[in-house]
């Protein structure tokens, strides 16, 4: 249950999509989203769906983790489909049963919302999936360091998300093993009602939270220990480098937009 | 009643670059009565390879007979954990209950045992592993490292398993709590449960085990004797493992001239042997 974690589970590779700097990747994702909600139309989401599949293509990675990362939400694209489904509004109407009518609008509302969460979600897991936890951090980071000077906690923040996104894993491998030894003891989290199965977490949670203070007091301990005081004055060891390629990545999304746009300005479907 | 592992195979995260073989066509059989050590340097598999043992983990390939039912089979696996009792590495840390009694409760009550009948059990299990009557009633994050140890062990023991498996029992203790732990596991095997030990103290292995299996890689290395494994230091070292403190004696005094035999591995055989060299000097003198 604890294995299709897609979100922050990084997928290492050496591809041209890998090596994009975090600034430039967490930035085109921005833009990206931004393209996607300024498409009006099918013929929009075909250009980014293309443009999608060409990065998924170039960092290499199986097509079949990009999939797996949208069953979590495969459940609010359904709802999302029948609600536009049924309140699509006005246009022709195709079938109707009591109060529910079905329109031509609503059919193409309902496409539309999905194809548009679909390209949401595939788009920024390309995200997590070709950057790692720290480089990813490190970018965010260096992105909002203009901010700090107006008192915005840039270093904090971004230390406070590494820490989260270092123990992770940790925390999963934790749940793992403390359910197995719960397990060996004859625990049952699987069967019962909704209630049961509450109180069947239990054994797993007291046990967990117990183990996290524990790390966290270590953690805090071993920083202090090397000096950590914050960010002010401190160097890092890979500085973050802009190279020709983010330029070409930042002009293919340019492109993205511009086409886009004049599909929605001919007014295409 | 024996535990069979026929050609068991694992693999982890499959089809990923995660992917590794941890566990890799390994048989074998544990005999009734048995105390196999189970040895290996980090990452070799025993951890999950005692897994497999009481259907926490699925095989890849393979088998696991426990009484002779594989225990893979759906709907087995509870019958699987009553009779092969398995203490993690660190069990400390499963536990959560308010107080020390309630926690070792958990396995009986979880096999549905009346208040009676899972009161005598833990009384029993609380008794046998050596934690006085005063803490019984202690919330068991009170207790000190070693003590909570011991009520993780009684909480499995309170299942009363016909197989226990332990996964470094001795891990993180010091001198005194390992030499007590050690005497623990000993008279748990003394009064008839099947003890399979994980250990990294060849020390442990050699002066408790009647049987040691020796992984390496994910693949079984050696079955044997510790006679058998403990000659071969050689052969040890190029799997990152060592030989026990008197073995190593024992090869040193061969290298100064001794002739002691090569299945010596322990303390008093070796006093033994050289008391016997020393009688006969006396004597020819």
């Amino acid at each position: 249950m604890l294995n299709n974690i897609t979100i922050g589970q990084y997928f290492p590779g050496t591809s041209p999509v890998h090596s994009l700097d975090p600034r430039t990747k967490i930035l085109a994702v921005v833009a990206y989203i931004v393209v996607i909600f300024l498409s009006q139309g099918f013929a929009g989401f075909l250009a980014i769906a293309a443009f999608t599949l060409l990065c998924a293509w170039l960092s290499r990675i199986p097509l079949r983790f990009l999939v797996r990362g949208l069953k979590p939400i495969a459940m609010i694209m359904a709802f999302t489909f029948v609600l536009n489904l049924f309140l699509g509004g006005s246009g022709r109407v195709l079938w109707s049963w009591g109060p529910l009518t079905i329109t031509e609008q609503g059919i193409r509302n309902a496409l539309f919302m999905a194809v548009r969460l679909i390209l949401l979600v595939t788009g920024t897991q390309l995200l997590t999936l070709t950057t790692s936890p720290i480089s990813l951090t490190d970018g965010l980071e260096s992105l909002f360091k203009p901010f700090a000077r107006i008192g915005f906690p840039a270093h904090e923040l971004a230390m406070m998300m590494s820490i989260a996104l270092r123990f992770i894993p940790t925390l999963i491998e934790e749940t793992q093993k403390i359910t197995f030894a719960q397990k060996a003891r004859g625990a049952d989290f699987e069967s019962g009602n909704l209630i049961r199965r509450a109180k069947a977490m239990l054994p797993l949670l007291v046990p967990l939270f117990v183990s996290a203070f524990r790390r966290a007091d270590e953690l805090a301990m071993a920083m202090e220990a090397r000096c950590y005081r914050g960010g002010t004055g401190r160097t890092k060891m890979n500085p973050l480098h802009y190279h020709r390629r983010d330029l070409y990545a930042a002009g293919a999304l340019a492109l993205l937009a511009a086409i886009v746009v004049l599909l929605n300005a001919v007014g295409a479907f | 009643m024996p535990i069979e592992v026929k050609h068991l195979t694992h693999i982890y995260a499959p089809g990923t670059p995660f992917e590794s073989r941890a566990v890799d066509d390994v048989s074998f059989t544990v005999n009734d009565g048995d105390f196999v050590g189970l040895i290996g340097h980090t990452g070799s598999g025993k951890s999950t390879l005692i897994q497999h043992l009481n259907a926490l983990l699925k095989p890849a390939g393979g088998q696991v007979l426990v009484d002779g039912e594989d225990i893979h089979q759906p709907g087995r696996s509870l019958s699987a954990r009553l009779k092969v009792g398995l203490v993690f590495q660190y069990p400390e840390y499963q536990l959560f209950e308010e107080t020390v009694r309630k926690d070792v409760g958990f396995g009986p009550r979880n096999l549905g045992l009346s208040d009676a009948e899972v009161d005598a059990r833990v009384s029993e299990a609380l008794r046998r592993v050596g934690l006085s009557e005063g803490d019984w009633e202690k919330s068991p994050f009170e207790l000190s490292g070693g003590q909570k140890r011991r009520a993780a062990i009684a909480g499995v023991l309170a299942m009363r398993p016909e197989f226990l498996v332990l996964d470094e029992p001795a891990a993180g203790l010091d001198p005194a709590g390992r030499s007590s732990m050690r005497a623990l596991v000993n008279s748990l095997h003394a009064d008839g449960t099947t003890v399979i030990m994980v250990s990294h103290s060849m020390d442990d292995v050699a002066t408790l085990c009647n049987r040691i299996l020796v992984m390496n890689g994910g693949r079984l290395e050696m079955d044997a004797a510790p006679a058998e494994v403990f000659r071969q230091g050689e052969r040890l070292r190029a799997m990152h493992l060592d030989l026990p403190g008197a073995a190593r004696l024992r090869d040193k005094l061969n290298a100064d001239g001794f002739d002691l035999p090569a299945d010596v591995f322990t303390v008093e055989r070796i006093a033994e042997e050289l008391l016997k060299r020393l009688k006969k000097g006396t004597e020819t003198c």
